[in-house]
């Protein structure tokens, strides 16, 4: 795949992808093909968590190394913190965990409570889907709804249904992960529909255009959910381009791959747009090195470089 | 001169300076909130609080005058908070307003903050430890914080910061000289670096440019600095090779280095370059000149 030409290349947003899962490779690359922020939702890590403990370090992780490590390529990190919905079926740790949760919240850079949601949908997710809600309201964040991958639909419309149940403004919450038979009642009932382009279990790209053909660029997300799986972190900008080649007007493509993230996690006060293009002389001098590195749009590293043969 | 902070004058002028900076409703919801911090052991108050700061103070730079600086400077020594920023600022001031009378009380409050603290959160934590109240008991939190892979919470701890300087033994000491040489954080933003030098130290800093030459790269002209004073066979023999390097930077560091040697072998070596020895003299070349002229960091 090649950039896009203009003199000033596209900006996109990933507003999910695991960065913990991924190499510093990845984040080179994001930067070079015009990806300027990222969202990192709390989520499982493949392997279970025994203790509390280990989640109030993953948590430190996000708002700490991660989202540094991040802006040594120019790019800025946010994330979301919750229980997420498998590991909230583990009794030992769950309450511990939930007293963590408003430590970490209201940190900065952190635009929203989630994934929550549901996984098997049994009564300890549904338990601390709702207790998570309630945390939402309170400290006025939006929230990242992950939907199950089995029972979909039914997982999906019930969530929205417990959504509107303890009186969350769908405008405010993002529902994850959905596909061809969920889009149109999320749409239909006001929530964000985000869609994960990742290989074989959730939604393609090709699929994707023909989504955003089907129901225009108006409250869709596309996102890349990559993690330590056979993923993609490049889903997002493939997939502008595969929009473009195939047709879809510019305006569409910038909502879907970039501004449509921006407004809804922009809710949360934490997110905003001169955070990459202008950010304050503090950030650029200990986040970033020093450098501007966001304002001239130049990407921080060549690939090039990475596959040279000369190791110096 | 204090080693350690008047707690409440350094409050008085976080205070005053938020002031002159911040729209009144906004310093009103932090007057509040100290006032309010300053007189419970509400853990959930004292966490969303420090978090928030930002949102209220803003992360514009801090305006501070020469005798903004002066005046920090008296208040605890080597305190200079030129490049703070606004919500560094606040959040400082909230932890100087703790309740501090029970040391372990207040070391264990504030560990919990260092616990789950973010980047910028991390950096302001570090940055107002020489102000702490017991400071004594952060010194393994200081060292702790060198340990990061974030350079710029390490360089919070490192540089322009009077605590390591007044507080860390001498191996820490000198494991932060050689992770600054490592991180290239500039050595003259560190306090008391030549009251701190000492011959391991030297020692080190010349086998770590011995294993840079030998990968065929560069060393930070700054070693000389703190070789300079310990010359022995080897060293002197380490500033014949930065004195015969192409870079002309390397060659004046060497040549100050042997000025301000005692030693009679560094003279004779630094007599084989007059032209050096002539314009370090001409300019009236100390580490202070060298540092603004060559190494091109802002402070």
């Amino acid at each position: 795949m090649t950039q896009p030409n203009e003199t000033r290349p596209a900006m996109y947003i990933d507003p999910h992808i695991h960065m913990t899962a991924r190499t510093t490779y990845d984040y080179m690359v994001l930067r070079e093909y015009g990806v300027v922020a990222i969202i990192e939702p709390s989520f499982w890590l493949g392997q279970p968590r025994t203790s509390a403990g280990s989640f109030k370090d993953y948590f430190s992780s996000l708002v700490g190394w991660e989202r540094f490590r991040a802006a040594q390529f120019g790019i800025r990190h946010y994330c979301t913190i919750s229980l997420n919905p498998k590991e909230a079926n583990n009794p030992d740790i769950a309450d511990e965990v939930m007293d963590l949760l408003p430590m970490f919240a209201c940190k900065e850079g952190v635009v929203a409570v989630g994934e929550i949601g549901y996984d098997e949908m049994t009564e300890a997710e549904d338990k601390y889907f709702r207790l998570q809600l309630e945390l939402a309201k309170e400290i006025d964040k939006p929230v990242l709804v992950h939907t199950p991958h089995r029972n979909k639909k039914e997982g999906t419309s019930k969530s929205m249904d417990v959504c509107i149940e303890h009186g969350v403004d769908p405008a405010k919450v993002i529902i994850d992960h959905a596909n061809e038979e969920t889009a149109k009642e999320v749409l239909d009932r006001g929530f964000w529909a985000a869609f994960s382009i990742y290989p074989k279990t959730k939604m393609g790209n090709k699929r994707m255009v023909e989504l955003v053909r089907q129901y225009g660029c108006d409250h869709i997300i596309v996102d890349s959910a990559a993690d330590w799986g056979l993923s993609d972190p490049l889903a997002v900008p493939k997939t502008a381009q595969l929009m473009a080649e195939m047709g879809i007007p510019q305006d569409h493509i910038r909502k879907v791959c970039y501004e449509n993230a921006l407004t809804a996690y922009g809710q949360s006060g934490e997110m905003q747009e001169t955070d990459w293009t202008n950010p304050p002389a503090i950030d650029q001098r200990q986040l970033y090195d020093g450098n501007s590195v966001l304002r001239g749009q130049q990407p921080v590293t060549n690939s090039q470089q990475l596959s040279s043969l000369l190791i110096e | 001169m204090a080693s350690t902070a008047d707690i409440s004058q350094a409050k008085a002028l976080l205070y005053h300076w938020l002031e002159q900076q911040m729209p009144t409703e906004k310093l009103g919801w932090l007057k509040n909130k100290l006032e309010q911090i300053a007189d419970t052991d509400s853990d959930r108050l004292l966490f969303t609080t420090f978090s928030s700061i930002p949102r209220y103070t803003t992360k514009a730079d801090l305006q501070l005058t020469e005798a903004d600086l002066q005046t920090a400077n008296t208040i605890r020594s080597g305190w200079r908070p030129k490049n703070w920023s606004l919500d560094q600022a606040g959040r400082t001031l909230l932890l100087l307003s703790l309740p501090a009378d029970n040391g372990s009380q207040y070391r264990a409050r504030v560990e919990k903050l260092f616990a789950t603290a973010d980047v910028s959160e991390q950096i302001a934590l570090y940055q107002s430890l020489p102000l702490f109240p017991h400071p004594e008991l952060f010194i393994s939190r200081a060292a702790e914080g060198l340990r990061t892979s974030m350079t710029a919470v390490f360089n919070a701890v490192a540089l322009n910061n009077p605590f390591p300087a007044d507080y860390f033994e001498t191996p820490a000491w000198n494991q932060m000289i050689l992770k600054s040489v490592f991180v290239d954080s500039p050595l003259h933003l560190i306090q008391q670096l030549d009251q701190r030098a000492n011959a391991e130290l030297a020692r080190m800093l010349s086998d770590y440019a011995h294993e840079r030459w030998a990968a065929k790269r560069q060393v930070t002209p700054e070693l000389w600095r703190l070789i300079g004073p310990f010359i022995n066979d080897q060293f002197l023999a380490d500033l014949k090779h930065a004195l015969n390097s192409p870079d002309k930077s390397q060659q004046l560091a060497a040549a100050i280095a042997c000025v301000q040697s005692p030693e009679p072998s560094a003279q004779t070596l630094l007599s084989h370059h007059p032209q050096l020895k002539t314009e370090i003299a001409a300019n009236q070349l100390d580490w202070d000149q060298f540092s603004q002229r060559y190494l091109a960091t802002a402070s």
